[in-house]
């Protein structure tokens, strides 16, 4: 495993979005500090800094290519695995720099949940997909509860309640993706990324996990990679626009659709491009 | 004359066209011959030697008399030579191929694989020697009671050869079990370790035991390394400090003998080479047909 | 308030585990590298220091000191060449009807099961079909040619299928651009596909070879023998190959003989060597070339 360089200490206020823009540092439950990331000698992600609040939904939008699932993926040390990536900066959750060496990514990622742009259910039963995370890190209590209302939560409880012994892969694409949100729900985690988890999906599909995720912020952190800016619009707290591996623009999202301070931003919502 | 000219070409092309026909044809008519022939050898046999007792008979003794055609020693014998190199092959295949599939670094790789394939180009008869003049001494240190010729030292070797295929075909079953699974489980807070285990192996599960069943098959057809090394004893015992002989080594001993044509004796080898050419068989079909299922899966 | 705030993760447990488990694995991996370095060491210690030009020169003998391994080197060489004329032609051409001509139907499925399954026969079977068709029916007794036949069919399997791969990866773009030119499929395959995938077919194609040059076991059924003291001077001469040399070394008691084995072992290593070099260098050529 390879791991990724760390450059502590590096924090500064650069890239504070401007000042009417609410702070949500001020309780966040997760921040980057100077991110820098870069696939050998490629930079994908260029000097970002964001902070997303906690028990909020923040959608990061931008073209393809732009290093929004590459920025996402490093907050949960998913880029671990590509051997060529590299970064620099500070990724903070609760205080703590996830990837200082004394951090264990594994413990990273049990706070620090995702799902995934294509459905990835395991070749198990649904029963098994659910409890599989659970079981592997000691959990302790009933599982069969724990599964149902993980289940029940993601809104699949009463497509498969009656298979809940029979294979994930038999399932629609909606339900396998629904099915891998309760996967991630049963790990209680407190952050939860999400990437492009619609794109695969029909618009009924999409609906239901947007709908999902409003009713689940009570309990957990969003972050949302997407391309789909009427989806950042109606599920999203905050906003953050990304191009060429650059923030943009940080704002409410309602500000950022409606008046955004910077033109390129107001190019691309608009439709303009991208 | 265009048209003329065209024409001719038409008849050369349907010329080649039936040739190259025939080259992919000669495929079938080589295992039609196969079978013809092994079936055409063996009814002398089967005269002589009710089919039953050949099958059933715990007594091979056909070059001397009283002969004896019961075949279970020689398929013990073969049978001994395939799980001793199973054990022998299965548990370092198996560990090259996680290795090189889920640590290795590209660089490590290209000089894995090579390695392997070197291994799988040595011909038999070089590990016969080998298995001969080096791992049978050794055995012997360990434990004197051993024979010269004996089971240990052929299925240690024979483990040996197919030790690359499993390893390679391991490695193509793990590698096509999608990243996105190793992601999610990680995802999940899996070790490596945890993610390969109970995810990604039970995953590639099929290819994985189809590997297993193609090397068996390699192991029940292999001919030199076990004639030279196992020696020509068929025996029913199951110890490998012992002298044994399989199906392939007894077609070896009667055609490098002088036996004369026409005998039953002579004859047992295409009925033996018969049961050995359905065993192969079968197992292949088994281990393509788990295959197929297995691509299916994610192709 | 989540499970995982009281739950016993375990984590230093569940690293040690994994990385005892890398740790085997890793040395496994690396066992592999001893067993062939062992092996080689062992024939080479042999084997090496007999290789001079008077065991090049010789032919076998009751004497090991006099014994020498040109009829084996020389039949060899026959076998191999008579082979790949017979086998080569054969194997790509039906690669090519599989891959460029054959409708795909029942017919076409049969001939792809059967390739697969007699690429899995034991060598051994072949022998036998050689001693009754080659050696016995078309009464070619233990020539080269009947050695050579046998031989074909055996990599037959090995060229079609490597040849097909070869095949299959000409992008379909280089067919439909000629055939829109107005060519004739068969033009098509000549002008276009067989060159784009030669290199793929002739590293299959030796790599076949190199299996043949190793194989024994079906030469001793149809009956060559290994004390010849003659190169073979035409097809229809008895032969023998080096394999063969070696095994009648190798089985008999006396060790100088078995130390034979091991040069003639370092011989047919060198072979091979040779032959995968070339292989080797096709390839790499060919991706210069792609490049």
């Amino acid at each position: 495993m390879t791991q990724m360089k760390i450059q502590p200490n590096k924090f500064n206020q650069g890239s504070e979005p401007e000042k009417e823009a609410p702070d949500p540092r001020q309780d966040s439950a997760l921040s980057a500090e100077h991110v820098t990331i870069r696939y050998g000698n490629t930079v994908a992600v260029d000097d970002v800094g964001l902070a997303f609040a906690a028990n909020q939904i923040t959608a990061i939008i931008g073209p393809s290519g732009c290093g929004k699932s590459t920025f996402l993926r490093a907050f949960n040390r998913m880029n671990d695995f590509i051997p060529s990536a590299s970064l620099e900066g500070a990724i903070r959750f609760q205080g703590i720099d996830i990837y200082d060496p004394a951090v264990d990514p594994v413990e990273v990622r049990l706070r620090i949940g995702m799902v995934f742009q294509k459905p990835n259910p395991f070749p198990k039963t649904i029963y098994k997909n659910v409890a599989w995370g659970p079981q592997i890190n000691g959990f302790k209590g009933d599982l069969d509860e724990l599964v149902e209302n993980s289940l029940r939560s993601a809104a699949i409880w009463d497509e498969v309640k009656d298979r809940l012994h029979k294979s994930a892969l038999g399932l629609s694409g909606g339900q396998q993706q629904r099915l891998c949100i309760a996967r991630t729900l049963a790990m209680q985690s407190e952050v939860i990324l999400m990437d492009e988890p619609c794109s695969a999906l029909d618009p009924l599909s999409t609906g239901r996990v947007e709908d999902l995720m409003l009713e689940l912020k009570q309990n957990h952190t969003f972050v949302i990679v997407t391309h789909n800016m009427q989806q950042a619009s109606r599920a999203s707290d905050y906003t953050a626009f990304m191009e060429a591996g650059k923030l943009v623009e940080f704002d409410h999202t309602e500000k950022m659709f409606q008046n955004p301070s910077n033109q390129r931003t107001e190019d691309y919502v608009s439709g303009r491009f991208g | 004359m265009n048209i003329l000219a065209q024409k001719k070409s038409r008849w050369l092309e349907g010329g080649i066209h039936g040739f190259l026909f025939f080259c992919a044809f000669l495929s079938i008519l080589t295992t039609v011959t196969i079978v013809v022939s092994l079936v055409w050898e063996s009814i002398p046999f089967f005269f002589e030697v009710a089919p039953l007792d050949f099958l059933l008979g715990t007594t091979w003794q056909p070059l001397i008399v009283p002969r004896e055609y019961g075949v279970l020693p020689l398929v013990v014998g073969t049978l001994q030579i395939v799980v001793g190199s199973a054990l022998v092959a299965i548990p370092i295949g198996v560990c090259c191929a996680i290795y090189l599939s889920e640590y290795a670094s590209p660089r490590m790789r290209k000089i894995v694989k090579p390695t392997l394939e070197v291994l799988a180009g040595i011909p038999t008869i070089v590990y016969g020697y080998f298995a001969l003049t080096a791992i049978t001494p050794v055995l012997k240190s360990i434990y004197s009671g051993t024979e010269t010729y004996n089971a240990a030292s052929a299925s240690i070797v024979v483990g040996i050869m197919i030790l690359p295929m499993i390893a390679s075909l391991c490695d193509d079953a793990l590698r096509a079990v999608p990243g996105s699974l190793r992601q999610g489980a990680m995802a999940l807070g899996a070790t490596r370790f945890e993610a390969l285990t109970r995810v990604i192996f039970p995953a590639a599960l099929s290819g994985i035991t189809a590997s297993f069943v193609l090397a068996f098959s390699r192991a029940v057809g292999e001919t030199m390394a076990v004639s030279i090394a196992a020696g020509a004893t068929p025996s029913m015992s199951f110890l490998p400090t012992e002298s044994i002989q399989t199906m392939t080594a007894f077609i070896v001993q009667v055609s490098m003998g002088d036996t004369p044509r026409g005998t039953p004796e002579y004859h047992a080898i295409f009925a033996v080479g018969m049961l050995l050419f359905l065993i192969t068989l079968g197992i292949n079909m088994v281990a393509h047909r788990v295959l197929r299922k297995y691509r299916e899966v994610y192709e | 308030m989540s499970w995982l705030d009281t739950a016993n993760l375990n984590l230093r447990k569940r690293r040690r585990r994994a990385l005892y488990f890398k740790s085997i694995c890793s040395l496994f991996t690396w066992s592999c590298f001893v067993l062939l370095a062992v092996l080689l060491v062992h024939v080479g210690h042999k084997g090496v220091g007999l290789i001079d030009v008077d065991f090049l020169r010789n032919a076998p003998s009751w004497r090991p000191e006099d014994c020498g391994i040109w009829p084996a080197i020389a039949g060899s060489l026959w076998m191999m060449g008579l082979t790949a004329l017979i086998s080569i032609p054969c194997g790509v051409s039906a690669a090519l009807y599989l891959e460029e001509f054959a409708p795909k139907n029942r017919w076409a499925h049969l001939i792809d099961v059967n390739i697969s399954n007699l690429a899995g026969v034991p060598s051994i079977v072949y022998g036998i079909l050689g001693a009754t068709v080659f050696v016995r029916f078309l009464a070619l007794e233990q020539s080269v040619l009947a050695g050579s036949l046998t031989m074909s069919l055996l990599v037959l399997p090995v060229i079609i299928i490597a040849s097909r791969e070869a095949i299959r990866a000409v992008p379909s773009t280089i067919r439909h651009a000629a055939l829109a030119l107005g060519a004739t499929p068969w033009q098509t395959v000549v002008h276009h596909v067989l060159p784009t995938a030669l290199a793929g077919i002739l590293t299959g194609v030796i790599l076949a070879l190199s299996r043949a040059i190793g194989e024994t076991a079906p030469l001793i059924t149809i009956g060559a023998v290994a004390y010849i003291s003659d190169a073979p001077a035409g097809p229809m001469d008895s032969f023998t190959v080096l394999p063969l040399q070696i095994y009648s070394w190798t089985t008999k008691a006396q060790s100088e003989f078995q130390d034979l084995a091991a040069g003639g072992i370092v011989a047919l290593l060198v072979f091979l060597v040779i032959m995968n070099g070339i292989a080797v260098w096709i390839r790499h050529r060919a991706e210069g070339n792609a490049n």
